[in-house]
């Protein structure tokens, strides 16, 4: 009787069991989620944008980003062992693990059906629960970092500007393109697998040809056959369409870092705690400035630059290659958004759109420093860099791009020829 | 692959929801674009803000009808923001600042700051159901073979496509009035209408505020249709898909909007049935899979809105001569 019964219910079992896997399966039924939150004492905070990885034997499974409460969920195939990973660089500032070995999970098992529930422990990072000076001063450092990028990138947008009177709305899709060239020499599956600072000589000139190539064949032509400023910056925003969605379609949606400095031990100078990659960047970022400004002032073809972007009638009439001044803009423009690119690249991870998001902080360093002048920019980057960076003390982190649009619209109504720039360009 | 079955989708598109609510949004960048020529490139914050003004509104307990109004007031408002600080500049100026914003308000909506009213990443959903209660229509499907609605799209066409009959009617009345000429003035030579006394820059603001108006009763018909809003679909791509139809149509022509819609959403309806159906079929083989459609028809996009700038800039059917918003 006994037996009867078990073997009974243990066939309902098999047959539910048979009948219920396909729906299953279909459903995605298992999964792993969790929420990140920082615990600080008494409060309790989610913590958003942390890319979580799922992997199972070495292969990657899924991966998800917190949302703004701080939830994730990453579907699995089915029951089984999986490994999770908190990926550390996407934390934000002032979050960090409370044991910083535990950012995988090797063992985490999941049953049929189950959503797993998973834990990582956040608490605050070395720049919170510190003193002000400490917070500000590693802020700062993040900003200057930060704006070392924007200054970089901002350049070109200004000088072509300053040449030919366009706004290019594709500048930040150069951006992206450096990087993504410079991701594929260092890290891509087929490429060479070169250091970075290697890669990154490839990425720049790449990005500085296709400037000039988009010169010669596109704008160039359009300017000769009258085409007015506003058709011309339709055009950009077309471009910069195919641009940014061709890359999406070669590098992926999946934001990647490079194979060096992607994870660094933090330092400490001057009692600021900082990683070493943000000094050198803007160290090094310093030394390129420095080169354009020498460019711009010492050398016959900088001169020129600066006088056609003063008036380019003008500068004809004294003998000026006009054209020629122009393409070489346009190459030195798009090679330093390119070198900006992999700056980005190294500080933060290779995104297929990173150059478009970046673009409203470009104009609003550009507008900053005043329209059509190289110095202007890189002031303005600076500037815009370290603003955003510091409004974190006061308000939410994700209105760090508002208060660059703020700054815009609060110069444009002040003083819209800005900081360096001439008033006559703007009516 | 089954041709005709691509063209009846794509022409069902061209007829539907999608072209509706892009011939409207439209009508309104035809507006600020076509007759007054402003580079507006955050058309889509307009959208945003009629959506979303009108779902919080009943979100928070208030009648369909209100939120309309919320949402109107609400574009206008915006309008009057955006247009203070840039419409005395140069045009790259509005574009710049509008582009930002749309950027900017799509992540405010987003925030968890602002969750309490928006519900942040999950949207609101289920706003619209007054409308569809009075849904006269009766039960069943109209139309032939697979070119057919429902009795509940039937019903929000009808909303759509008259909110396009009256918004072209309210346009036909308002560009040959002495408003109109003005503005159509200025989009042809600032510096004359400047110096016939006319207050350039309040005609500007007032165009920018009335096209935004138009584009948020077409965002919040998108809304209405989708019960849903939710801040991700407010991408900047919206803004230049109205920019690529106006185009298309014709800027500153009446009728441009409507059939500048029904070519677009027909093209890419049927760019993306094509391309599913050449890639499923594997004409690719391995370089491209189903993912990739997406992204492909965007880059093809550009390229079609760089082609249209360049070589018609007055619309595929328009006179060259009177189109100067492609001249010096």
């Amino acid at each position: 009787m006994q037996t009867t019964r078990r073997i009974l219910i243990a066939a309902i079992l098999a047959i539910l069991a048979v009948v219920l896997t396909p729906l299953a399966a279909f459903a995605e039924d298992e999964s792993i989620k969790g929420r990140l939150e920082k615990i600080d004492g008494e409060e309790r905070e989610p913590v958003g944008g942390v890319t979580i990885t799922v992997e199972l034997d070495g292969e990657e499974i899924g991966t998800a980003e917190s949302n703004d409460n701080g939830e994730w969920e990453i579907p699995v195939p089915g029951a089984g062992t999986y490994l999770v990973r908190l990926e550390v660089d996407t934390l934000p500032d002032g979050v960090a693990l409370t044991d910083p070995e535990k950012f995988e999970l090797p063992d985490v098992s999941v049953r049929n059906n189950q959503n797993k529930t998973t834990r990582f422990n956040l608490g605050p990072g070395l720049t919170s629960g510190v003193s002000t000076y400490e917070r500000v001063g590693s802020l700062f450092v993040i900003g200057l970092k930060f704006g070392a990028i924007i200054a970089l990138s901002s350049i070109g947008l200004s000088l072509i500007f300053g040449v030919t009177g366009l706004v290019n709305f594709a500048h930040g899709d150069l951006v992206t393109l450096g990087a993504v060239i410079a991701f594929w020499f260092n890290a891509a599956g087929g490429g060479p697998r070169w250091h970075i600072l290697l890669a990154a000589v490839p990425a720049v000139l790449l990005v500085a040809g296709f400037g000039g190539l988009q010169e010669r064949n596109l704008w160039r032509p359009l300017r000769n056959r009258g085409t007015g400023l506003v058709a011309m910056i339709v055009v950009s925003i077309g471009l910069s369409f195919v641009i940014r969605y061709a890359i999406l379609v070669v590098f992926s949606g999946l934001p990647r870092p490079f194979r060096d400095y992607a994870i660094q031990d933090d330092i400490q100078i001057l009692g600021i705690t900082t990683v070493p990659k943000n000094l050198a960047i803007i160290g090094f970022t310093a030394v390129v400035l420095a080169l354009i400004g020498l460019f711009l002032t010492r050398t016959k073809l900088g001169t020129a630059m600066r006088a056609v972007a003063d008036n380019s009638d003008l500068a004809e009439s004294s003998g000026i290659d006009v054209q020629r001044v122009i393409l070489v803009t346009w190459i030195v423009g798009a090679g330093l958004a390119g070198l900006g690119g992999v700056m980005f690249g190294i500080s933060e991870q290779v995104q297929w759109d990173m150059g478009f998001k970046l673009l409203l902080l470009i104009f609003s360093a550009v507008i900053l420093g005043g329209l059509g002048t190289a110095y202007g920019a890189m002031l303005g980057g600076f500037i815009v860099g370290v603003a955003v960076e510091l409004s974190t003390l006061v308000i939410p982190v994700e209105f760090k791009t508002a208060v660059a649009l703020a700054i815009l619209i609060a110069m444009l109504l002040v003083r819209p020829q800005g900081l360096l720039g001439v008033r006559e360009r703007i009516g | 692959m089954d041709l005709v079955k691509i063209l009846i989708d794509a022409g069902r598109t061209a007829v539907g929801v999608p072209a509706a609510a892009y011939a409207l949004s439209s009508i309104g960048l035809n507006l600020q674009f076509g007759y007054t020529g402003l580079l507006n490139f955050g058309h889509v914050a307009s959208m945003l803000v009629g959506a979303y003004g009108m779902a919080i509104t009943v979100d928070s307990g208030g009648p369909l009808w209100l939120g309309v109004i919320v949402g109107i007031v609400a574009a206008l408002i915006l309008g009057l923001i955006l247009g203070v600080p840039t419409l005395r500049l140069r045009a790259d100026y509005l574009a710049i600042v509008t582009i930002a914003a749309g950027e900017i308000l799509r992540l405010t909506v987003r925030s968890s700051w602002a969750a309490p009213l928006t519900k942040g990443i999950f949207g609101i959903q289920q706003f619209a159901d007054p409308f569809f209660d009075v849904n006269p229509i009766p039960v069943g499907l109209y139309g032939i073979g697979r070119f057919r609605f429902d009795e509940r799209t039937m019903w929000v066409l009808l909303l759509g496509w008259g909110l396009v009959a009256l918004a072209t009617l309210f346009m036909w009345k308002l560009t040959r009035s002495p408003w109109g000429r003005a503005i159509r003035a200025i989009r042809d030579d600032e510096d004359a209408a400047l110096s016939l006394g006319k207050n350039v820059f309040g005609y500007k603001l007032q165009s920018l505020m009335v096209g935004g108006a138009i584009g948020a009763l077409a965002g919040m018909f998108l809304a209405i249709d989708q019960q849903n809003v939710n801040p991700d679909a407010y991408i900047p791509l919206l803004t230049f898909y109205a920019f690529t139809i106006v185009i298309l149509g014709g800027p500153g022509t009446l009728f441009g909007p409507i059939i500048g819609s029904i070519i677009f959403w027909f093209l890419f309806e049927f760019l993306d049935g094509f391309m599913t159906a050449a890639v499923l079929e594997g004409w690719f083989g391995d370089v491209l899979d189903s993912t990739d459609i997406g992204p492909i028809r965007f880059a093809l996009f550009g390229i079609g809105l760089m082609w249209l700038m360049i070589y018609r800039p007055q619309g595929l059917f328009g006179r060259r001569e009177e189109m100067l918003i492609g001249e010096q």
